[in-house]
């Protein structure tokens, strides 16, 4: 019979599995990292090396550099921190699209002012962000397209008319074609000192407003409907959030480009929400990993000329996710391995005890030595096994060895009374509470015996009166704090 | 903290209309209920039960009707009513605390800016002891079973500290053991003069649980003390099936998309 309970530690929702980052996604990452021809020239450089450029970089004399270093780490601040909200609330579709919808607001305000001055710019891509958003609540409140595909509609529609007037202006004014291409990879070094201002004053002004209202967010996040019951507007805080958001896709558009600021929202609140459970902590380490992408993809793309910025920090970004996602110390994918690892050699070893327990018990505990044959007959293993299985028994303390012969050590037989016990007592129990039939029992017992904790024990004792003797008669042994051999 | 008016009735709706896509819900229900009651609301599956609070606690528009309570329109009132939803809409991953949902509790209580002091932590945890979860205080929630996170968000009612509160359906999927922790909680709150509507589906308990009643069908079939109202000729008239006429009606209604008879042409 098989009991709804497995010997592993009870499974837990598994984290990543509901993080939105599908694996394709960065394999496109990788494959868009190959067109950086649209990207404008870091600084004035050319056949300069990897060498140099590293050490000019961190020399920090260079205001090209300390401009886009700034921007940067500004930015990984202002996307970790929203990007927690939309990895939480699900909205990562949602920030792609608002990214792709301010393209055709950024080609009009170049369009109107007829340079590539920040303001013109920032409203054009705001308003059509927002546009953006009208269309899609449209969209859903009157059909019933649901809102991932309306969402979908918006992001390709608007990107293609954004690409559309680009290409326009291009023919048209072909100066500025290169600024305005950097808005689809980013490039860090294309940001002037107007530029990172925009940046600092939307950074400022979305962390004030999460810190003042994060309580409110983090409801209105979490139960909108409690929310309104208590007299917290849901509604003015999803557009709230929504036109931070806005301002932080213009504010990313610069560094990393529309095609890839969503990847920036949301990889580094991704990675965060393997490591904790706390929203502040998810909070925190969104803007530290944002930070840390940001600054290494920066240097990165200043290595060599022509290279874009976004791709780099994107891909950096992916590595960093990869490894916590393998190394993570709870939910990693190597943590996880790891532990189940030693929780199967442990049972094996305490297979090991309880056989040797039975050996004794055989010859009523006359003899307390064992021979290696004996025990790989018990076991029904191969003679080079046991001889494996001895060593670590050995080498854990549990068991001490003289040539071909064994015998347990006190932490050893102290611990193989425990679990020859735990095995008779939960059979005693299934067939005397459980109704189950004595030659049923075994199986269950066989898992269950290494994982009852004392305090069960303890109650299952007091429930069945302080048994002796198990369903098959064996005697239950009593396991005392001190040992006597 | 208010004390319940005695002379207002706890809760009062008057010909309460409410619509889903122009199909009535509820129509024409009007009540009143006294303070200090355990009121159940019963009724057959589709009744209007859940409706009823949301639209007694504005969180549905109304086509009809209006709700008082305490003798004031409810925006006045806010800050009085407890409400514990339905389980099923939460997202269990979102990373926050036993205590973290308990303390959303007093947000009606705090400023603009929502910073919990210590005064709140400790009613906080006084709700979680009420519920018997303070040991789970620091777990997140998605390590719970059912009846574990429904005593959560009893909790995080009962840390508003109001003077009524609406439950819907707190029984359902819960075990035996946290069913009687809540309706010992319930006979708590009665004793302090507290008002409680409760949305319940299990009959057999229903008389021995709450002293008014609300039986609702779409329409309100009785309302009063449960001695007079629970009897077999008024069951028989709340689970007996839809009133046919209505039924045709109503979806006649949701048909035509020129005429929406809950408002008035």
């Amino acid at each position: 019979m098989n009991l709804p309970y497995s010997i592993e530690t009870p499974k837990r929702t598994n984290r990543v599995g509901s993080s939105n980052i599908p694996c394709w996604f960065v394999g496109i990452l990788f494959l868009l990292a190959a067109p950086s021809a649209f990207a404008a020239r870091i600084g004035d450089l050319s056949d300069t090396t990897v060498l140099e450029q590293a050490a000019r970089f961190f020399m920090f004399q260079d205001p090209a550099v300390r401009m886009a270093l700034i921007g940067c780490i500004l930015l990984g601040i202002c996307c970790g921190l929203l990007g927690t909200f939309i990895v939480v609330r699900q909205f990562a579709l949602v920030g792609d699209t608002l990214a792709h919808a301010v393209l055709p607001g950024i080609a009009l305000g170049y369009l109107w002012s007829l340079e590539k001055a920040p303001l013109p710019l920032f409203i054009g891509a705001v308003a059509t962000g927002i546009v953006g958003a009208v269309i899609v609540s449209l969209i859903r409140q009157t059909t019933k397209t649901k809102r991932d595909s309306a969402l979908g509609i918006v992001l390709g529609g608007f990107y293609g008319v954004g690409i559309l007037l680009i290409s326009m202006i291009q023919e048209r004014y072909p100066r500025d074609v290169a600024g305005l291409k950097s808005f689809l990879f980013g490039s860090a070094a294309a940001l002037n000192e107007s530029d990172v201002w925009m940046i600092g004053i939307i950074t400022v002004v979305s962390v004030v407003i999460l810190v003042l209202f994060y309580g409110q967010f983090k409801v209105v996040s979490f139960d909108a409907i409690y929310a309104r019951s208590i007299g917290i507007s849901a509604q003015f805080f999803h557009y709230l959030l929504m036109l931070l958001l806005a301002w932080a896709v213009v504010a990313a558009l610069q560094a990393v480009g529309v095609v890839l600021v969503s990847a920036m929202l949301i990889i580094p609140a991704a990675t965060a929400y393997l490591l904790t459970d706390r929203l502040h902590w998810m909070l925190l380490l969104s803007t530290c990993f944002g930070i840390l992408v940001a600054a290494v993809g920066a240097f990165l793309s200043f290595l060599g000329p022509n290279l874009p910025t976004g791709p780099f920090i994107v891909l950096t970004a992916s590595a960093v996710f990869l490894l916590v996602f393998a190394f993570a110390p709870r939910h990693g994918l190597v943590s996880r391995w790891w532990r189940r690892l030693k929780q199967t050699r442990q049972i094996t070893r305490e297979n090991s005890l309880k056989a040797i327990y039975h050996l004794q018990e055989a010859e009523g505990f006359s003899e307390e030595w064992i021979t290696i044959e004996k025990l790989s007959e018990q076991r029904h293993r191969s003679a080079e096994e046991t001889q494996q299985e001895v060593t670590s028994l050995v080498k854990h303390g549990l068991v001490l060895r003289e040539g071909n012969r064994l015998q347990f050590s006190p932490t050893g037989k102290s611990r193989a009374a425990e679990i020859v016990r735990n095995h008779r007592l939960w059979e005693l129990y299934l067939t005397d509470r459980a109704n189950i039939a004595p030659d049923h029992v075994h199986d269950d017992a066989e898992k269950i015996e290494h994982i009852l904790g004392e305090e069960t024990i303890r109650r299952m004792e007091e429930s069945l009166n302080l048994p002796s003797v198990d369903p098959h008669g064996s005697q239950i042994p009593q396991v005392k704090k001190e040992v006597t051999s | 903290m208010a004390e319940s008016d005695s002379k207002d009735p706890a809760l009062e709706v008057h010909d309460l209309t409410v619509a889903y896509h122009k199909k009535p819900v509820l129509w024409g229900v009007d009540f009143e209920i006294p303070a200090g009651n355990l009121v159940g609301i019963v009724g057959p599956n589709g009744a209007g039960k859940s409706t009823l609070i949301k639209a007694a606690m504005g969180l549905l528009p109304l086509s009809n009707g209006w709700v008082e309570m305490f003798g004031e329109p409810l925006e006045e009132n806010r800050h009085r009513i407890g409400y514990v939803p339905q389980r099923e809409d939460i997202d269990w991953d979102f990373p926050v605390s036993v205590m973290d949902v308990v303390l959303m509790g007093r947000y009606g209580k705090l400023g603009l800016f929502k910073w919990p002091k210590k005064e709140d932590r400790l009613i906080a945890e006084e709700s979680l002891a009420k519920v018997k979860m303070l040991p789970f205080a620091n777990r997140q929630i998605s390590n719970l079973s059912g009846g574990q996170q429904q005593r959560v968000f009893l909790a995080r009612a009962l840390a508003q500290e109001s003077d009524m509160y609406f439950m819907d359906e707190p029984f359902a999927g819960v075990d035996a053991a946290t069913e009687g922790a809540i309706i010992e909680l319930l006979r708590d709150l009665k004793s302090k003069g507290k008002t409680v509507f409760v949305v319940h589906h299990d009959l057999s308990t229903v008389k021995e649980y709450f002293d008014w009643l609300i039986l609702l069908n779409t329409r309100l079939v009785a309302h009063g003390p449960t001695d007079e109202v629970f009897t077999p000729e008024m069951l028989g008239k709340t689970y007996g099936g839809q009133l046919t006429v209505m039924t045709e009606v109503a979806e006649a209604l949701a048909r035509d998309d020129g005429l929406d008879a809950t408002r008035r042409h």
